[in-house]
């Protein structure tokens, strides 16, 4: 895993998506170097002048251009924090702590893999997707959500690979739960998803009912995000793993859930 | 690049020393908040510090406390992590190799359930050279025994610490409760029982409670609140404790640049551990340091150690 980094982005661009998602693009400094990132990490945002908000918010990459050092985020209001980063002005400099975490696995050229996202989940998928295309690999998006102003980058993706959509109230693709989406009919070299647990778990017992790897992305309460606290941890086979440096992203195979 | 002294006259002197440990500054990080340094290695110079406090070690390895462990709250965190870590042996056998060769001081932390785990605990670490130091935590309010139970009587302080006195020859750090009435009593009977330091405060006790979901924010429902919100506590305890005892004085609670870590230093503190402000930038312990020579530079002080106590 590259190196951990302490950097001021300025906030090139913010783009409404819908009422609760933002689309934040920074341009990130030279000091930065050839900064990796692995689809999957994440970076720690501090949010200033945000009084209630003391800890910094991980947020999932969406997407990053090591050549141009353009980074995507998508953010989700979930409370004053994100409340905030969602408002701010063009122009902003941010202090991120990253890429942090490790990343999806990608199988091997030639391969399959279904990309499931729920919500705000859908944001490692985007640099995750390009990848898996860049290496051979073909992949499927399953977007969820629930309704059809929530689905999110679906343009973004259909350019990258092919979409299936689902949605809770049927105003966009099938009508129901992700996890119940007929792409996972299929069998795929690797599931790879990230979205809310019981999203995640019912995408895993398809994964599993048709002999496919599953890795999930988890979005435990964190506080430090350098694996120095141990707030996140997840119960594995292994003992407690924190998620943010044994994860965000675990093979089901290692974990506890009941699947 | 040539030898880059300072002129002698803006010459300061940051070195201080906790009974024999010899610290080139008095910036320490707070246990359990700055892992075993290493996490903080991609960020600064871990030889910048006059030392770092590994993660709270125990006899046998703990998996700690159920999901969530964490809420913030304002300016400030309840952690419920309870001791999660992988055991004295561990410690020895595959992190102190990676550490022992810095430049700067490794000390450890040292909890446990009962009397006789804190001693053997202690006796393994005295095998080791590159260890100069131990914190005892007498004031973990995250386990359910032992912890802050030895931390909040005279009695129970006073036992641990003649305990782990027999066991340990080098410094012996002891780490204070705050959630206790007098804070001096606690320390004068660690101070009387063999202590060469006493750290402070531990986290105060707090509770947090999800209104939406009717729940308490912890899987414990109490933890322990850290972060700048108990800072103006942290430093009356530090300011009380240093006029009760004749022993140094390591303050922590709430420092998040090098002007908390000077209030701590007026009100009584030899040295300081920068804790949860980790969290927040992994940078600040050096910020710190710097600010903090740059202030004795302002101040005319020659000498950190004439400020400590002032107040």
């Amino acid at each position: 895993m590259g190196k951990k980094q302490i950097f001021n982005a300025t906030l090139t661009a913010i783009r409404a998506l819908s009422e609760r998602y933002s689309m934040l693009t920074l341009s990130l400094p030279a000091t930065v170097g050839d900064m990796e990132v692995l689809p999957g990490q994440f970076v720690e945002i501090r949010v200033a002048d945000s009084p209630s908000t003391y800890l910094r918010r991980p947020i999932s990459i969406c997407d990053y251009d090591a050549a141009s050092r353009v980074m995507t985020l998508l953010i989700r209001r979930a409370g004053e924090g994100t409340e905030h980063l969602c408002d701010l002005p063009e122009g902003s400099a941010l202090d991120i702590v990253g890429p942090l975490g490790n990343g999806f696995s990608i199988p091997a050229p030639g391969s399959t893999a279904l990309l499931a996202g729920g919500g705000i989940g859908v944001a490692p998928l985007m640099l995750l997707g390009k990848k898996m295309k860049e290496q051979g690999v073909t992949p499927c998006f399953l977007l969820g959500a629930r309704t059809a102003s929530e689905i999110l980058l679906a343009k973004e993706f259909a350019a990258i690979g092919e979409v299936a959509i689902s949605t809770d109230d049927g105003t966009a693709g099938e009508k129901g739960y992700a996890a119940d989406n007929s792409v996972l009919g299929r069998h795929y070299d690797l599931v790879c998803t990230c979205g809310p647990k019981p999203m995640m778990a019912g995408i895993a017992h398809k994964a599993r009912a048709n002999g496919s790897p599953c890795e999930v992305s988890l979005e435990n309460l964190m506080a430090c995000g350098l694996g120095a606290c141990l707030c996140c941890v997840e119960p594995t086979l292994k003992g407690n793993l924190r998620a943010c440096v044994e994860g965000p992203v675990f093979d089901t195979g290692m974990l506890l859930w009941e699947i | 690049m040539a030898n880059c002294q300072a002129s002698p006259a803006n010459n300061v002197n940051l070195a201080v020393e906790i009974a024999g440990l010899r610290m080139k500054n008095p910036m320490l990080t707070a246990s359990g908040t700055f892992g075993f340094g290493e996490e903080f290695a991609d960020f600064i110079d871990l030889e910048k510090l006059g030392g770092f406090i590994v993660k709270g070690t125990t006899l046998e390895p703990r998996e700690g406390n159920p999901y969530p462990r964490m809420a913030e709250t304002p300016s400030g965190m309840l952690n419920a992590v309870g001791l999660q870590n992988k055991g004295v042996d561990h410690f020895i056998s595959d992190i102190y190799p990676r550490l022992k060769g810095l430049d700067t001081n490794v000390l450890v932390n040292v909890s446990g359930a009962k009397i006789e785990d804190y001693v053997a605990v202690a006796e393994k670490l005295a095998q080791l050279d590159g260890i100069p130091a131990i914190e005892v935590n007498i004031s973990c309010p995250n386990v359910k025994k032992g912890g802050m139970a030895f931390g909040t009587t005279t009695d129970g302080a006073e036992a641990v610490t003649s305990a782990i006195r027999k066991a340990w020859p080098k410094t012996l750090i002891v780490k204070l409760s705050p959630n206790v009435t007098s804070i001096a009593d606690i320390a004068k009977a660690v101070e009387g029982a063999g202590a060469d330091s006493v750290s402070l405060i531990n986290t105060l006790m707090g509770m947090a409670v999800d209104v939406e979901r009717r729940r308490p924010c912890l899987s414990t429902v109490t933890g322990g609140l850290s972060g700048a919100a108990v800072r103006p506590v942290a430093v009356r305890m530090v300011w009380q404790a240093s006029k009760a005892v004749n022993i140094p004085v390591i303050g922590l609670g709430g420092i998040s640049s090098g002007r908390d870590a000077i209030e701590f230093m007026l009100a009584g503190a030899r040295a300081v551990q920068i804790g949860t402000a980790n969290f927040i930038d992994p940078q600040v312990t050096v910020k710190a340091i710097d600010w903090m020579e740059d202030w004795c530079r302002r101040h005319g002080v020659a000498d950190i150690n004439e400020i400590v106590g002032e107040i």
